[in-house]
Order: C-alpha cells, then structure tokens, then sequence
C-alpha cells in the first residue's frame, strides 16, 4: 500500500496510467451491468449516431456501440490475463528451475530458450490460428498467446535467480538449515514480485496487440466480442466508407487507452524499481 | 583456435538448432490439426460438382501426394526435410500450377524494399533522437518528444496503420488506398513517383512504431552513458557538446544498437504482414494474408520457413561479428 501511494505520489506517469486503468476496469464492471446480452442483434435501431440515448451510436446489426465495448474490453483482458497467466507461469517455472539446477540442465534448457526467443512469433500464431479457424475460442486464444510468451521472461528470471543464489542471505539460509524450498519461496520470490509485476504489464501489451492483430485478420473467435473484433465487425460492414466511423473509433480509442494505461504504470514502476533512483528516494527518506 | 571453439562453433550449434526446432515445429503443427487439408480440399472441390466415387479417391490420393502426406508421420518428416534443404516447396494450392518458390519470388522484393528502408531510417532516427534526448534531458523539446513517443509505442501496430489510412488516404484523400505502383515497372519518372507515393503511409507507419521503439531504448543507453565520469570530464575539458554526443556517447551506445539492427533486418523476411494488409501493399505480408485466407498450407509453410531462416540466420551473423566490435569478446 505504501508503496502504491509513494508511486501516486512520486510518478507521475504512474498517476496518469492509473487513472487511464481505473476508467478501463469500470468500463469492464459496467459490462455485468449491460441491459443487453453481448450477441443480442436487433436490439436497437441500426446506424444510429452517437447521442444521449446510445452513447457511441449503434452498428449494423443493432447493437448499443457502449454496451459492445464493455464486453469488448472484458473479453480483451480475459485473454490476455489467461496468456500472462500461463506464459509467466512457465516463465517463472523455468527461470528458477534452471537458474537453482545449473550445469547440463540449465544449458538445454538456456538454449532451447535462446532457439525459441529467435523464433518469430507472428507467423507461427497465425499458422496456428489458420488451421483451428472456428475452432478456436477466445479462451483458446488466450492459451495460445500465454505458450508463446513464455521464453524471454524465463530469461530474465534465470538471471535474477542467479544473482540472488549468490547473495549473503542466501548462505545464512543454507548454514542455518533451510531448505532449498523454502530459501526459495521465503527469501527469494520476494526479490522477483516486482521484476514480476512490470513483467505483467509487458505480456499484457504483447497479448492484446497480438487478439486485435489476429481478429482484425479475422482469424480471432469472432462470435465473441473483443477490441479486435468489433474492429473486425467495423469494417465487414464498411463503416468507413459509409461514414458510420463511431463504431471503428469506440474500440480503436479503447484498446489505444488501455495499452497506453498499462504501459504508463509499468514505466512508473520501472522507475521506481530502478536501483539508482531508489537510493536516490531512500536518501531523500533518510 | 579458442575463439573458433568457445565462441563461434556454440553460434553455429545455435543457429542448426533453431532452424531444426523451427521446422520441426512448422512440420507438426498441421499435422497435429484436427482439420485434415486434404478432406478440406477435397469438401471444397466437390462442393459445386459430384464426382464419381473412383474419381474421388484419385483426387485423394493425388492430394497426398502433393500435401507430402504420405507414409507414417517419420516418412513424411524425412520427406519434408528433403523437400526444405532442396529449397523446394511444391506447388501453391490456390494459384495452382504457380510454385510457392514463384510466388515468393515475385513478393519478396516488395517487402524487401519497404522493410529495408523504413527500418534502416527508423533506426538512425531513433538513435540520433534517443542520443539527443538523453544528452539534453530537461529541454522542453525532448521531453515532448519522449511524452509523444511514449504514447506512440504501446498502442497495437494495426491501430497505428489503420488510424493513418483512415486520415490520409480516406478522408484527407492524399496518398492512394491501395496498391504498390501505377503502371509498368520502368525507369521514367512516373512510375518511381508512383512507387514512393504508394509507399509513403506503409513506411510512415512502420516508422512512427520503429522509431518509438529505437527512442526509448537510444535514450536509456544514452542516460547511463551521460551520467559516467568520462562525459563530465570531456564537458569540463569544453570539448564541443555535438562531438562528446556523437563521438563518445553515441559510439558507447552503438554495440547494442547494431546488434538490434541486425535483428530486425533479419525480421524483414517475416513480411510487414499487417502493414501490407491494411495498405493493400503486394509483398510477403499480402502473399500470407492471401494463403491464410484460402488455406494455402504450403505457402504458409514456406514463408514461415523463410522467415525463421532469415531470422536465425540473422542472429547467427550478429554474433560472429561481436568479436569484430566488441574487443572484450576478442581478446576473451
């Protein structure tokens, strides 16, 4: 908590990010709130423009824009929760594995991850995509994109690992009779919770650049409403060339928010975590 | 000897290995699909017309051939290995007597020509802001600048391009909508014009994400190397700001950043997939969205092939020239 008011306090980047991620969360509580079922069609009068009764106007099929995009921005966040999710699950996992393993296990395991951090993801997820077309939910979706996203942070935690195995504390453990799981969830996973938490922040900006990129390629689950596929939607129904633009600006501007949110409070976190500005901080304390 | 044994031969187990995971991995992934091509070709062939019961199992097993999709799974491995290190890639499904080889060839220089400029610019833009940005910290331009591009970088690479289209060739109807040239390939002026003019908002866009990206990571490198004693000293020594900047802190900054550039050339042979869908741009990006959309295996395969080749092949040449850089790594 205190760190969380320092960082309102201190950052202001943090301080706009928040804000930014607070107005996108009620958006999301508005969603259960919703007076119409996310695939209910022909529930309002088509092509309307945006006024008091329909805030964002309302599309094609009969759709309230606003109610839409409450879902949009839920569906959106739940895939790219379930791909942070497994992809720094395994990340962790493996980072820590093969940083307290060492010697052979840890070089297969360190080069397959080098081997998989080179492999271009793009092609491959829409290889993917490509071949479970209509088959593939949106929860799907979201595993895909978490197995994909896994390689470059198990880096960065094997490294950590492998600076902290060597600290001080670490030894007062081992000559005090801990073992090694415990030296490891008590005293080290502590030290990663923030590496953790602005590494959250990054595997979101990656899972939900990669839903509305596959979506608007149509290659998403389009039955259900996210960001990407009302982009999608948007345009199957031409909205730019007849003019209807609201429906393509409300998810545009909302997945613009929300990444730009996200990205604002991990560099507000950044900069806390960053080793010369702490001291810098704890000086200004002391 | 030991340079040739501890550094360069581990890059090329590397670089063996990636290419081997890389097509093992596009090998499995169809196969490992519940949705079987040739049953799909086969549903979409037959859907206007019926055919005779013989003639169908002739169209089947004529598609097996094709597809490689003979034999046990090891068979159809070894034969697809054949197939890759021969560079041959069979024919593609949808264009049918056009072989994938064809079709990339046709593609690729399009991509290779945008890609190739728009990152080769967005690099030395992004590290000459960057450098700048991080020298004069607390003038008002850099930070405008870094808020800009700060903003600019988180958002998904299609809003970027898409926001772009809608402005300039929509509604502001500046640059066309679609295409890569007007006319015939030649050396008049019309034509070059044409082709520039085509690739203005595919380059913008690349460019405006590239450069962000490229800023942000210039001016961290540049702040660390501001803040060390050699720059205080040469500032104290008045030594001409333009030349501790170029000279010194730039140059300090450069082994990352070239290692960086390497890698995003080497990127280039996965396509600007979405840049070249939203532009209507013909190149690699719209050769896949096309192979996509028609379930056209073999050119998927061949162009996700291409890229994890270029890409590792990319790697493996940033690493053996680190030690031409990098004297630490020589002198090891």
């Amino acid at each position: 908590m205190v760190v969380i008011r320092d960082l309102l306090r201190f950052s202001p980047s943090f301080r706009v990010g928040a804000l930014i991620l607070v107005v996108v969360l009620a958006l999301v509580v508005l969603s259960f709130f919703s007076p119409y079922a996310p695939d209910d069609r022909r529930v309002v009068p088509r092509n309307q423009p945006p006024s008091q009764e329909y805030l964002l106007g309302t599309t094609s099929t009969g759709q309230d824009v606003f109610w839409m995009l409450t879902y949009a921005v839920r569906n959106t966040l739940i895939i790219a929760s379930i791909a942070v999710l497994i992809g720094r699950s395994i990340g962790v996992l493996l980072g820590m594995i093969s940083g307290y393993l060492g010697g052979t296990f840890d070089r297969t395991i360190s080069s397959v991850v080098d081997t998989f951090i080179v492999i271009p993801r793009l092609p491959l997820v829409i290889l993917i995509a490509a071949i479970l077309r209509g088959q593939l939910s949106f929860i799907g979706l979201g595993l895909l994109l978490g197995l994909l996203d896994w390689a470059y942070p198990s880096k960065r935690y094997r490294s950590q690992i492998l600076s902290l195995r060597e600290r001080e504390f670490t030894y007062t453990g081992i000559y005090a009779g801990m073992g090694t799981f415990k030296i490891v969830t008590r005293e080290h996973l502590p030290f990663l919770i923030p590496f953790l938490m602005a590494d959250v922040v990054s595997g979101f900006l990656f899972a939900i650049g990669f839903e509305v990129t596959l979506a608007v390629l149509g290659l998403g689950d389009l039955n259900t409403q996210t960001v990407g596929t009302m982009i999608y939607w948007g345009n199957y129904y031409q909205a730019l060339l007849t003019n209807r633009t609201w429906v393509l600006i409300a998810p545009i501007a909302a997945s613009v928010l929300t990444v730009v949110g996200f990205y604002l409070v991990s560099l507000g976190l950044g900069n806390y975590l960053d080793p010369r500005t702490r001291l810098l901080r704890l000086q200004v304390q002391g | 000897m030991t340079l040739f044994k501890e550094y360069i031969l581990p890059r090329l187990v590397q670089w063996i290995l990636v290419i081997f995971i890389g097509v093992t991995v596009t090998f499995l992934i169809p196969r490992l699909s519940p949705v079987n091509p040739v049953d799909q070709a086969l549903g979409r062939m037959t859907a206007f017309q019926t055919l005779s019961p013989e003639a169908t199992l002739e169209l089947r097993q004529s598609l097996l051939d094709l597809y490689g999709l003979e034999g046990s799974l090891l068979d159809q491995y070894l034969n697809f290995w054949k197939r890759v290190l021969r560079a041959d890639l069979g024919p593609s499904f949808t264009s049918f007597p056009m072989t994938v080889n064809a079709i990339i060839g046709n593609a690729i220089w399009w991509t290779v020509g945008l890609l190739g400029t728009t990152v080769v610019l967005s690099w030395i833009l992004g590290v000459i802001l960057g450098g700048l940005a991080g020298y004069f910290r607390n003038r008002w331009w850099s930070q405008l600048l870094e808020n800009t591009l700060i903003i600019i970088y988180p958002i998904p690479y299609y809003i970027v391009a898409f926001v772009l289209l809608m402005i300039f060739a929509y509604y502001f109807p500046i640059f066309p909508l679609v295409g890569g040239a007007r006319g015939t390939p030649s050396f008049s002026w019309s034509y070059l014009s044409s082709l520039l003019e085509h690739a203005f908002l595919p380059a913008l866009s690349i460019i405006l994400g590239a450069t962000a990206f490229r800023f942000i990571m210039s001016k961290a490198l540049a702040s660390t190397e501001v803040s060390s004693d050699y720059v205080q000293y040469a500032e104290m020594a008045s030594l001409p700001r333009r030349r501790i900047l170029f000279s010194y802190v730039l140059r300090n900054t450069m082994l990352p950043q070239v290692t960086d550039l390497g890698l995003s050339l080497g990127a280039i042979f996965e396509g600007a997939l979405i840049t070249e869908f939203v532009f209507g741009y013909p190149g690699l990006g719209s050769a896949l969205y096309v192979a996509i959309v028609s379930a056209d295996y073999n050119l998927i395969m061949g162009i996700a092939l291409l890229s994890i080749f270029g890409i590792a092949t990319a790697s493996l040449l940033v690493d053996l020239t680190y030690p031409l850089l990098d004297p630490r790594v020589r002198y090891r």
